[in-house]
């Protein structure tokens, strides 16, 4: 290192530094596998797919294949497909977002029908190489899009008349559970507040265009925390801003469940109206914010809960 | 991995690593030498494992066949196993080689030139830097960077993660360098800023991100080997590469500077030039690993430890001992990820702290008699 002709090291330098800094522009077009500029894969509609091992992504996804009987063809799921209890007992290839290419390999499907936003967009690549058809299902928080994913679905596997009965009776179920939600007046509708996880008094709401926001515009309540998009960490004064009625939960059977009284002596909690009448609601997390074949049920469990049994109990 | 004949290549004027080695202990080089056989051997077999093992039943015999020009029985099955092996398992296995390879190695050379054992690239913010250039593409991307995705599609976030940790450390650079000398202590308080700062910016655009973002964005913070494909490799394979290739020579001056700069100006090493190629080739090597693999922690730190509490701290037998180590330490726990849960995954950083921490406090309980610590 000593006594070298420092002019001359310092060409080499630089064109060292040129050379490391423009590799990582020009090789990747030379590697093999998959090509490299792929754009994330988006839905792809194979003509034809052999849909007899099919590994379903998306708890949603999943009870429509169980509720169109079609179960049998089911090889794996991924962990947000929880019901029914049956589905459980499928091998799990990992959380939607965090496929493994390999895992889904492994179990064998001849094709993969996901809910919109699984991915990571390698793991997609590396499947599509391995040549399974990969379909994506609309995701959508509303009824059109329920009956949508139904429809998709059915066409996916083939039976497209069975998905057309099962979307008729989903619908009419919808439309009876809305008709309640919707006859009540304005000045009636609660605020409810949707709490994602209230760790160490950091609370995280729900905005606009979320599942949860659908779910209790649904039920014919209001969204409290409608003024940003996402899930957002609330300050103390946002939520008493928002004046909730009630607080919303998913069921986390363990040890994230906070009891009411811890909940509602937090400071920001304990100034809202839902203070005063103790009103916390919790429900299973997929039954609520699925948006699959169960939300009729959802929307009337939901409803209930906030404004107490009704005397035309419609079931 | 660097070559074997630097470390021998070294031994002609190697006065100052004679001084700086450690004598009380004895002259452990002979141990060095058995252990950096023992710990390429071990790569090896590490490395073949991984490709052998996972989630799905495929015959590397089959694939070997194929690589070889036969033809196989039942082309869809042996297509099938071809994507696993030559697909899945092999650029994961390569990526975490090079990926541990070159965080240890930044981690030797950062503990070395700073002379303080806490020292790592997360340290003097290069990381931070990388995970903020992806972060920046990930959350203004589809608006402000459109070009960039539409000229290297999912390909932009690693570069993007790349041209981050690079620009830190340029920044740093200018910032600790004042009349062609570089301050170490005024680079490692800059650096902690630089990545408090870039922390801070990320922050903030995790706020304003969305959901789908916000789900893209754990990635970088957690780290994994789960994304690994060739393009992967071809980027940053040849970036760490070359860094690990520089850094065997810098061996006898980073032993001569455990003295103190100025001693180790008056044996004849060249400091500052020492300085500048270190810091650039872990901030290339940093920023490649960070490109492809996100944020893993820990082997940067506790690799070099382990290897210095059996080795002793000579850098011409720490360098290579600690590439061999970090990759292989890697591709074990990439291989436990696949492989426990399967045909699900655990992130790769769970098992890097389960499996690396208690050991490494074992190790470090055991050793502390003889380590002064």
């Amino acid at each position: 290192m000593n006594g070298f002709d420092f002019r001359r090291l310092r060409r080499w330098e630089w064109a060292l530094a040129v050379f490391a800094l423009s590799t990582p522009f020009l090789l990747p077009a030379l590697a093999p596998g998959p090509a490299s500029l792929i754009s994330p894969a988006m839905a792809e509609t194979v003509e034809k797919p052999d849909t007899s091992r099919v590994v379903s992504i998306g708890g949603a996804v999943t009870e429509i294949i169980y509720a169109l009987g079609e179960e049998n063809r089911l090889v794996g799921r991924d962990s947000t497909s929880t019901y029914p209890e049956a589905a459980a007992k499928l091998p799990n290839v990992g959380y939607m977002r965090q496929l493994a290419p390999e895992g889904i390999i492994a179990v064998n499907p001849a094709a993969i029908v996901a809910i919109e936003g699984s991915g990571p967009p390698e793991a997609l690549a590396v499947l599509k190489q391995a040549n399974i058809p990969f379909t994506t299902v609309a995701e959508a928080y509303d009824k059109a899009g329920i009956l949508a994913k139904i429809r998709a679905v059915g066409a996916f596997l083939g039976v497209s008349e069975r998905a057309e009965a099962l979307a008729k009776s989903v619908e009419h179920d919808l439309d009876a559970a809305l008709s309640d939600s919707a006859a009540r007046p304005d000045s009636e509708r609660k605020r409810v507040l949707f709490i994602l996880s209230a760790q160490g008094d950091k609370i995280m709401a729900s905005g606009t265009g979320t599942a949860a926001s659908g779910i209790i515009e649904l039920a014919g309540a209001i969204n409290a925390t409608g003024d940003f998009p996402g899930y957002k960490p609330l300050t103390d004064e946002a939520i008493i801003k928002a004046r909730p009625d009630v607080i919303l939960m998913m069921d986390r059977s363990g040890s994230h469940a906070a009891s009411p009284d811890e909940l509602f002596a937090l400071p920001a909690l304990s100034l809202t109206p839902a203070a005063k009448s103790k009103a916390l609601v919790r429900m299973d997390g997929l039954h609520l914010l699925g948006f699959g074949p169960r939300t009729a049920s959802a929307i009337r469990e939901l409803n209930t809960a906030i404004y107490g049994k009704k005397t035309n109990a419609s079931q | 991995m660097p070559p074997s004949e630097a470390i021998d290549g070294a031994r002609g004027p190697a006065f100052a690593a004679r001084i700086t080695h450690a004598r009380q202990k004895g002259d452990r080089s002979g141990l060095a030498r058995m252990l950096i056989a023992a710990l390429a051997v071990l790569a090896a077999v590490t490395f073949a494992a991984s490709i052998m093992t996972g989630a799905a039943d495929a015959s590397l015999g089959n694939v070997l066949g194929w690589l070889a020009g036969q033809t196989p029985a039942d082309q869809a099955l042996s297509m099938r196993d071809r994507i696993i092996i030559l697909d899945i398992r092999l650029p994961r296995a390569v990526l975490g080689m090079l990926v541990g390879a070159a965080l240890a190695v930044s981690g030797v050379v950062m503990q070395g030139l700073f002379r303080n054992p806490l020292a790592d690239p997360g340290l003097v913010g290069v990381s931070s830097g990388a995970s903020l250039g992806a972060v920046l593409l990930i959350v203004l991307g589809s608006t402000t960077f459109g070009p960039v995705f539409a000229l290297f599609g999912f390909y932009a976030l690693p570069l993007g993660a790349f041209c981050g940790g690079f620009a830190t450390t340029m920044l740093l650079y200018r910032i600790s360098t004042r009349s062609g000398r570089t301050s170490v202590a005024t680079m490692l308080l800059a650096g902690i800023a630089l990545g408090a700062l870039a922390n801070a910016v990320t922050g903030v655009l995790v706020f304003v991100a969305d959901d789908k973002q916000l789900r893209d964005l754990t990635f970088w913070g957690l780290g994994s080997l789960a994304g690994a494909n060739w393009t992967k490799i071809f980027a940053a394979g040849p970036i760490i590469l070359l860094s690990l290739g520089v850094v065997p020579f810098l061996a006898r001056g980073l032993n001569a500077v455990t003295l103190g700069e100025a001693a180790a100006f008056h044996m004849g090493v060249p400091v500052q030039r020492l300085k500048n190629i270190a810091i650039f080739s872990v901030a290339a090597a940093t920023g490649a690993s960070v490109a492809v693999s996100g944020g893993i922690g820990f082997v940067g730190i506790v690799v070099p430890h382990l290897l210095r509490l059996v080795i002793g701290p000579d850098h011409r037998y720490l360098l290579p001992a600690s590439a061999l180590l970090g990759g292989t330490m890697l591709i074990f726990a990439d291989m436990l990820a696949r492989t426990i849960v399967s045909p699900a995954e655990l992130p790769i950083g769970i098992i890097t702290a389960f499996v690396g921490a208690p050991f490494f406090l074992w190790v470090l309980l055991r050793g502390r008699s003889n380590m002064g610590l």
